[in-house]
């Protein structure tokens, strides 16, 4: 308890990071993958094809490597410098890491978001098209509704795989809960217990999604 | 092509559909364009950047840091199987004392994120060689979510598989082991191989406590002032390294899943349950 008291100072704005992290790029890889999904499922051929390429790409890069190739390779590539930042390089670290976290989950997303597309059957579209209902229509009262219930529990898995892959930002100069135990140690506290206190945090964050999510998908489950 | 969203498409949305086409193929362009035009620019298509890739030790060292990476992936794979098969039979227990504990142990090391825990292991109680850290936080992480898969396919298998067993007077552990685990394995073997794919992707963690695997030494030959610090090549070789391994394991996946479809003896489990876990696991 003494070493979370003691060192409140590093545990608040490491938590505070790590759930600002979380939600940014929460909310850019749904966008994302859902532009992406979009593609995938559109009717033309080549933006299928460029959606598939970019989702097989990325998700069968580590993450690391991801977060390894912005925050080390992409300044040399000379798009963004320093200036950007207004020279913070901490700027730039956090830049990084929620570029490399967006375009990882957004691979993710896309594939959630296509498959929950792909539960609804045809024929659902296909008598309400007969039924007379427009594209909007069907797809705002038909489809979409039904392909919601499908999402959203392993969307949630996904968006509890992010908020644990925001840890991997402390291995690049980005400070957040994973860094907590690497700070502590420089005050020469018991690096176990400070690590231990980040990993009860992650638990509580997370044990409860994984039940939501399970409730979610018994309540929700449609029987075909 | 049938999609729920789309009618098959008559002159007019034919007509529309290529502009879109027209207008995709630019925008892929023009991102290309600017992609290649920016490595130029910076001089990443420099002969100098990419002299590294001819030097013989270069390669070598190269082969060993890959060597490396394989090591932590067949050691990490091996145990997490067995710590899979361990605690899924425990979570599947008829004991409660038994039972409870071993769903604690997975959703505890499915709820912490593989880097504390390898930090934990690293820094917490200091292991010794970076080794053991990372192939004992891909064990444990990546063991708890296959006991889920193996769990599923054992619960998803019909029910009078296991009373049959017991009709013909077998033994708890028999029907477990002669009858429901082998049918579970090959029911599950796609979702078990998906979430090594995970496994591989995931000793790139190694990185971050210096294990010398195949990202180490792409930032160590990246940052040498002799090749001219080829950082944006050797992450290109990298990421190609990985993803052809990736792609190597998920062609076996997908051949089995193929090969388990046209098989009678296996028997059909609902796939949603193990493309959970494997969907977790990100």
């Amino acid at each position: 308890m003494d070493v979370l008291l003691d060192n409140l100072d590093l545990y608040g704005p490491g938590f505070l990071n790590t759930v600002e992290l979380f939600l940014i790029s929460a909310v850019g890889s749904l966008v994302l993958g859902t532009i992406l999904a979009m593609l995938r499922v559109s009717p033309v051929p080549v933006l299928r094809a460029a959606g598939a390429a970019y989702v097989t790409i990325v998700r069968n890069t580590p993450l690391t490597l991801v977060f390894f190739f912005f925050a080390f390779a992409f300044p040399l590539l000379e798009i963004v410098n320093a200036a950007t930042f207004g020279g913070s390089a901490s700027a730039y670290y956090f830049s990084a890491a929620l570029a490399a976290l967006i375009l990882y989950t957004a691979a993710f997303v896309c594939e959630v978001v296509r498959s929950g597309i792909n539960t609804v059957p045809v024929g659902q579209a296909e008598a309400s098209r007969a039924l007379g209902l427009t594209f909007g229509q069907m797809l705002g009262s038909v489809v979409l509704p039904q392909a919601t219930r499908a999402v959203v529990p392993p969307m949630m898995s996904t968006m509890i795989a992010l908020l644990k892959n925001t840890t991997i930002a402390a291995g690049f100069s980005v400070f957040q809960a994973g860094s907590i135990s690497l700070n502590l140690s420089e005050r020469g506290e018991d690096q176990l217990v400070g690590l231990l206190w980040v990993a009860l945090f992650f638990v509580v964050l997370v044990i409860p999604m994984t039940l939501l999510q399970r409730s979610l998908e018994k309540r929700w489950s449609i029987a075909r | 092509m049938t999609s729920v969203l789309f009618d098959v498409p008559g002159p007019r949305a034919r007509l529309r559909h290529r502009l879109y086409a027209v207008v995709g193929i630019a925008a892929l362009l023009a991102l290309i364009g600017f992609v290649v035009y920016r490595f130029a620019e910076s001089g990443q298509f420099d002969g100098a950047k990419w002299s590294w890739l001819e030097y013989e030790y270069v390669q070598l060292e190269l082969l060993d840091a890959l060597g490396n990476t394989l090591r932590a992936f067949a050691a990490g794979a091996v145990l997490a199987l067995v710590f899979g098969a361990v605690f899924a039979a425990g979570q599947l227990s008829d004991h409660r004392f038994v039972r409870v504990p071993s769903m604690a142990v997975v959703e505890l090391f499915r709820a912490v994120p593989l880097v504390v825990l390898i930090f934990v292991f690293h820094y917490g109680i200091a292991l010794g060689a970076p080794f053991y850290s990372v192939v004992l936080g891909l064990t444990l992480y990546n063991g708890s979510v296959l006991a889920e898969v193996f769990r599923a396919g054992v619960l998803s298998l019909p029910r009078g598989q296991r009373e049959a067993a017991y009709a013909l007077g077998m033994r708890k552990t028999q029907v477990m082991t002669l009858v429901l685990l082998p049918q579970a394995v090959r029911a599950m073997l796609p979702a078990i191989i998906s979430q090594l794919v995970v496994l591989l992707k995931d000793s790139a963690l190694g990185f971050l406590i210096t294990y010398e695997e195949l990202l180490y030494q792409a930032r160590f030959l990246g940052g040498s002032f002799e090749f001219g610090r080829p950082l944006v090549p050797i992450t290109i070789v990298v990421a190609a390294i990985y993803i052809a391994m990736c792609l190597l394991l998920t062609w076996l996946a997908n051949t089995l899943e193929k090969r388990n479809r046209r098989n009678k003896k296996v028997i059909d489990t609902p796939a949603k349950p193990a493309e959970d876990a494997v969907m977790a696991a990100v």
